[in-house]
């Protein structure tokens, strides 16, 4: 099952990315996951959060943010697991647009973050492979 | 004393002017009321009859126009001739990406090459010069002005109309252009380009330079005369109107001649549409005394200037108008191209976008640049970089078909613009036009 990722767009100005880590820590939010991209004039904050409903509502009273399916696949701890989960992706031809890796917790290991253009197949790829993903009740 | 290109019109008495405006504009009313059915209606509404108007006192009787006629008349409401009896269209931009497009016959061809002509003569020119028109060609009344003026004076004329900079600098330095034509931010780019290749000012032959088409202040006028060692001359005018050449400088350089032979100038308050005393600063409004094609009378330009008709110590008798002290609505001028901010709103709306933008206009290096930041909806977000950058660069060509220019177009998550007073600022002009 694919799980919730939050994007917000900061402004490239100083000041912008506190504003929106504060307005987590004082809602009590915890962040599981995260990356940015960054361009010249803004970036894309993406995060996975413990409470994606109540970090959606608080930062959208100042910025803009949307929600996205992707997947965490967890990784073995060995060469080539990357590739093989890869590999299955690109064979069944789904692009993946980015991704990042986090850990979840020291109980649930190393994930890899994949947004991807079809979020279904993928998830039943996975799921056929036999590999393991998180859905978002693993992150409350 | 200096030099004429038609000495008799341009050093005439008061008296003798204003006896060829006023047998003018009898005979222009008439001819506007017989075959312009859209300034008829007008005159109607307004309760005016051609025979109203003996003299050129009694043109604040008739009504205004202004640019959302141009827009309601478009193409042909404003034609005063047939179609056959014109030669060549013009056209500029105008509001909501309808352009304004003005007919001439060559009675009116004639007329504009000869006011460009007057201007070039005022700025030293004649038969012996080598004129290059830095000016755009096309559409655009700037290089076809120019261009038929020097043509008129007999100069040489390079017809090298804007851009690639390489060769504009190539030809004015292996085939000796005495005078210069293009907007001032043009030239003081040449200035600059010349210098960077190690010329100094005296190394060209340039004498003059004539400038117009955007604002300029008067120390951009001493950057400009330094870099390239000329004296450098401003000229005004509108597609409306003609084009270039509708007011140009002479050697006193304080304020441009109007060629009141052709073209009626008041200066009114633009609230009021009162007409004002010599002297006083309102909005410019002009009364084509004998134009044939597109005879439009009192047309509103949105330019704030003042009027003299103080002696000038060139020997002109013609009135003086300043340099535009600013606009009375809130069209800018970027890169030499006319823009409003509801050309603006109607690309974003067009495009699925709120109204919500702020438009930033500088000038770097004199050139002007042009960014455009615009509120996103959360909905028009995403999280792949690659998308809203795509986004972006189809608003940028959607307002670049729109304007003529291309802005930099920035998205911005909503409520991120500035509000005064709850009402958003739209336009940030950093550049100092006005002295």
């Amino acid at each position: 099952m694919a799980i919730q990722q939050i994007s917000v767009f900061v402004e490239n100005k100083q000041g912008k990315l506190v504003e929106t880590v504060k307005t987590l820590a004082e809602n009590g939010i915890n962040i599981r996951a995260m990356s940015i991209a960054d361009t010249k004039d803004f970036g894309i904050l993406r995060m996975i959060t413990s409470d994606n409903a109540k970090t959606k509502e608080v930062l959208s009273e100042n910025t803009v943010v949307n929600t996205t399916d992707v997947i965490a696949v967890k990784m073995a701890d060995r060469p080539g697991a990357l590739y093989k989960v890869i590999d299955i992706l690109s064979k069944a031809g789904v692009n993946i647009e980015y991704m990042y890796a986090f850990t979840a917790s020291d109980a649930l290991g190393a994930y890899v973050v994949f947004r991807v253009d079809d979020v279904p197949h993928a998830q039943q790829l996975m799921d056929d492979n036999g590999m393991q993903s998180l859905n978002n009740e693993d992150l409350i | 004393m200096g030099n004429y290109f038609q000495p008799e019109i341009e050093t005439a008495s008061r008296e003798e002017i204003l006896a060829i405006q006023n047998e003018k504009i009898v005979k222009q009313v008439k001819h506007v009321y017989e075959n312009v059915k859209y300034y008829r209606d007008l005159m109607d509404e307004k309760g005016v009859k051609p025979e109203d108007i003996k003299g050129v006192e009694d043109i604040h009787k008739l009504p205004f126009l202004s640019k959302a006629d141009l827009r309601e008349a478009y193409p042909y409401g404003l034609l005063g001739t047939d179609l056959k009896n014109c030669v060549r269209i013009q056209s500029t931009s105008g509001t909501t990406g309808k352009r304004v497009v003005a007919f001439y016959t060559q009675h009116d061809v004639d007329l504009w090459e000869e006011c460009c002509a007057r201007a070039i003569v005022a700025a030293g020119g004649s038969k012996e010069d080598v004129v290059q028109v830095s000016y755009g060609y096309g559409l655009f009344t700037g290089g076809a002005g120019l261009h038929g003026g020097s043509h008129k004076v007999g100069c040489l004329t390079l017809p090298m109309s804007s851009g690639n900079t390489e060769r504009q600098i190539q030809f004015m330095m292996d085939l000796q252009a005495t005078i210069l034509c293009c907007t001032p931010s043009y030239a003081a780019y040449l200035g600059e380009s010349l210098a960077d290749k190690g010329c100094k000012p005296q190394d060209n032959c340039l004498k003059a330079g004539i400038f117009g088409a955007e604002p300029w202040t008067e120390e951009m006028r001493r950057s400009i005369e330094k870099s390239l060692g000329i004296k450098a001359y401003d000229i005004y005018g509108l597609t409306e109107v003609s084009g270039p050449g509708v007011a140009f400088e002479c050697e006193a350089q304080s304020g441009m001649h109007i060629n009141e032979d052709h073209f009626y100038a008041e200066v009114i308050d633009p609230d009021t549409g009162e007409v004002l005393p010599e002297g006083s600063k309102g909005e410019l409004v002009f009364t084509s005394l004998d134009k044939e094609g597109f005879p439009l009378l009192r047309y509103r330009t949105r330019d704030i200037c003042i009027l003299t008709r103080e002696k000038c110590a060139c020997g002109r008798t013609h009135v003086k108008m300043t340099k535009p002290m600013g606009r009375s609505d809130d069209m800018m001028i970027i890169r030499g191209v006319n823009v409003f901010p509801s050309q603006i709103e109607a690309v974003l709306l067009k495009e699925g976008y709120t109204p919500n933008y702020q438009i930033e206009v500088d000038r770097i290096n004199n050139s002007d640049t042009f960014e455009i930041k615009v509120e996103m909806a959360p909905e028009q977000f995403s999280d792949i970089v690659s998308i809203n950058q795509a986004k972006e660069k189809k608003l940028e060509q959607a307002m670049r078909t729109m304007l003529g220019i291309g802005p930099k177009v920035r998205l911005v998550p909503p409520k991120t613009i500035a509000r005064s007073e709850g009402k958003a600022v739209r336009v940030i002009d950093h550049r100092k036009l006005h002295d």
